[in-house]
């Protein structure tokens, strides 16, 4: 057994840390935030690297590794909180790949992985990110169905939300084209927001302990009190449980996809939970500059906040899991 | 990222269940001693087929089990609903010490007896006045001659009234920092200047023991790893704590959790959308909980180190294992409050989880500390 990455999985996530470090720094993200744009030239660049594609078939245009890949990529994202339609574009991708038609792969997969086009994925009756500018929308239906309909078919509005560091919309659509297989679309989705929730926590964390090392009150760093210390690795604990559940479920995803959807809504449900608890912490360690729009905290409280909601809260999730539990244990019960 | 078992690993794991399954030492006896007696029989059992130790090298009678293959050892007996054996101080604790800070006669001399459970251990470590801040303890060792003579007092000594031998970390240098002082004895719990009282916990039971120390002697060539290298022997014993067993609690928690959704059902309470809400909130924390261990597992296998991850797993089992006791008792209703149920023991029981082995609160010191690289609070240790 071995719960770690292979050493090219290392080297990928290192390299897109080190690339995002640089290219989208806390003040890319403010600027496009404040601007209500998407920085554009991250975008070129992610593309020229083929980050888009690379999860999607090698027959598809797309780079053909795996869920895990993905999984680095977005938790990377997370962490830069970028201001990139990244997300939306490989949560439609996977959506379509994993439980689309052939026509569906065809239609879309190519333009999704070249980045000549972006997609979005949400609930119908929820936020969905990145709608306005998608060429291709994958909608969750409240019965858990999943239907893939063009933009120029979907009456979006966009809709100012409480994530700057992204663009949302309502989307309004009665047609569409099911996908082949929705539950296995929808659970390699929740994969990846999963994902990008742990990276979120990692930096809230991070940025957390630099900070409550370098204040001081009463003549000590503040990360000196238990109060303030005991809270810290409280995020840690959290960061790390949704940690190995998402890396799980990104395992399950491509080696062992008849534990994936227990593993998607583990996933999703510990990190949701974990990034909203972590990011509040962050505010609260960060005293009274965390509440300032001038800290650069509340980014990631933000993204967690909606993270969070899309594709069904963590308590919905709890309730999957607790059927899954029921179904196995007790048949005749559930 | 492979999370399936190496063939030899899984090879291991259907060799246990085999011989779990055709060695089954029935149901525990009514009665403290006779159930002692019963969990010794069952060591002596393990130890004949080479069980009772996996971990430890097979020159001492072990099977030179990976840190992987003891996990799935403890996984296996959890599984297998087998008794701890008897002397799991001395498996766990003492034997790996004397191992790596034992002469060669102190080897030969203690570490067959303790995988046969012909003599039990214990360990003699915290004070009344030393708990969490175990280096100030006032135990204290002096020289006569070739002997050392203690007087002192420990507590919570599990397992002490029926143990032959005792880790006992005592002081011996009263100049010293306070670290520095202390040295770690072999002490035989034989002797007239050693009294043993039993120390009722809330459950009602007397798991463990507090050790009035009065003049006891120990011959110095019982001193382990040198005098005035206690603490740094001690903290071998203290890491050993919390391996291994961490995988026989998980499976633990696993099965109470499994068995209180079953009840539910019974008493068709799955629909209502709290409980669900609770199952599946218990569900997830046993399943981070399992992962996370796998993932430490990992680290020190590919690393040598143990990663955040060993400092965790203790504070997300005691916090879970809680956790559902106290929803046993919302969903099971008066009958889980009723003495002599098992769910009112566990509400019981699971209280001491957060204290014993390390508080959450030291747990947590420790992963800020060590871990996050926060700093010390001036005056702490």
């Amino acid at each position: 057994m071995n719960f770690d990455f292979t050493e090219d999985q290392h080297e990928i996530k290192r390299t897109a840390r080190d690339l995002l470090a640089s290219r989208s720094s806390l003040s890319a993200v403010r600027t496009a935030a404040e601007a209500h744009q998407y920085d554009d030239g991250l975008w070129k660049g992610l593309v020229e690297l083929g980050w888009p594609g690379i999860a999607i078939a090698e027959e598809h245009g797309g780079q053909g590794l795996g869920a895990v890949e993905l999984a680095i990529l977005a938790e990377e994202l997370g962490y830069a909180v970028a201001a990139s339609p990244f997300l939306a574009t490989v949560l439609a991708a996977e959506a379509i790949g994993a439980g689309g038609t052939d026509e569906q792969k065809a239609a879309w997969l190519p333009g999704l992985a070249s980045g000549e086009i972006t997609g979005a994925l949400g609930n119908a009756d929820g936020l969905v990110p990145d709608a306005d500018a998608a060429a291709v929308i994958v909608l969750v239906d409240p019965d858990g169905g999943a239907r893939v309909i063009a933009r120029a078919d979907a009456d979006v509005t966009p809709v100012d939300a409480v994530d700057p560091t992204r663009r949302f919309a309502r989307v309004g659509a009665d047609g569409g084209e099911p996908l082949a297989d929705s539950a296995v679309a929808v659970d390699r989705a929740l994969v990846a927001v999963s994902a990008e929730l742990v990276g979120v926590s990692q930096r809230a964390l991070e940025m957390t302990l630099a900070y409550v090392k370098d204040r001081k009150q009463f003549d000590t760093p503040v990360g000196a009190y238990q109060a303030v210390s005991h809270r810290c690795a409280q995020m840690l604990k959290d960061t790390e449980g949704a940690r190995s559940a998402t890396y799980f479920a990104a395992w399950a995803a491509d080696a062992d996809p008849e534990r994936l959807p227990e593993a998607a809504a583990l996933a999703k449900a510990a990190s949701s939970d974990g990034a909203r608890d972590v990011t509040a912490s962050a505010i609260q360690a960060h005293g009274g500059i965390g509440f300032t729009w001038e800290a650069d905290v509340h980014w990631l409280y933000k993204r967690a906040q909606v993270d969070a909601a899309l594709l069904g809260t963590s308590g919905k999730h709890r309730r999957r899991l607790a059927a899954l539990l029921a179904t196995r244990l007790a048949p005749a019960a559930a | 990222m492979d999370l399936t078992f190496s063939d030899s690993e899984a090879a291991f794991r259907d060799e246990l269940r085999a011989w779990f399954e055709s060695n089954d030492p029935g149901p525990s006896p009514e009665g403290e001693d006779e159930s002692y007696a019963y969990r010794r029989d069952w060591q002596k059992r393990l130890a004949d087929d080479r069980y009772a130790a996996v971990h430890w090298p097979s020159e001492y009678g072990g099977r030179g089990a990976s840190i992987t293959e003891s996990a799935i050892f403890f996984e296996e007996l959890g599984r297998a609903r087998r008794p701890l054996p008897a002397n799991v101080l001395g498996i766990l604790l003492a034997g790996p010490t004397i191992m790596t800070f034992g002469t060669p006669e102190q080897k030969e001399r203690y570490l067959p007896p303790i995988l046969t459970a012909e003599e039990i251990w214990c360990q003699g470590f915290s004070e009344p006045d030393a708990g969490s801040d175990l280096a100030a303890l006032k135990t204290k060792a002096v020289k006569e001659g070739d002997e050392w003579v203690v007087t002192g007092q420990k507590v919570w000594t599990s397992g002490a009234q029926y143990s032959k031998w005792c880790m006992l970390v005592a002081r011996t240098d009263f100049d010293a920092p306070k670290h520095k002082g202390l040295t770690y004895f072999l002490m035989d719990m034989e002797q007239p200047g050693v009294q043993v009282r039993p120390l009722v916990q809330i459950t009602g039971e007397p798991e463990f023991n507090e050790l009035f120390i009065e003049g006891a002697r120990i011959p110095d060539e019982n001193v382990l790893g040198g005098v005035g290298n206690g603490w740094k022997v001690a903290l071998t014993t203290l890491m050993n704590e919390r391996s291994g067993l961490a995988f026989f609690l998980q499976v633990r928690l696993r099965q109470l959790l499994d068995e209180l959704v079953e009840e539910a059902a019974e008493r068709d309470l799955l629909d209502d959308p709290v409980v669900a809400d609770k199952i599946g909130y218990l569900h997830m924390k046993a399943e981070i909980l399992r992962l996370t261990a796998y993932r430490g597992l990992t680290t020190i296998e590919k690393y040598g180190t143990p990663g955040p991850e060993g400092s965790l797993t203790k504070w997300m089992w005691s916090e879970t294992n809680q956790e559902l006791a106290q929803f046993a008792a919302d969903l099971l209703g008066p009958e889980a409050l009723t003495n002599g149920n098992r769910w009112a023991y566990e509400l019981l029981r699971s209280r001491g989880n957060t204290i014993e082995g390390g508080t959450t609160e030291i747990l947590k010191n420790i992963v800020a500390e060590r871990v996050l690289g926060l700093p010390r609070l001036k005056g702490a240790a």
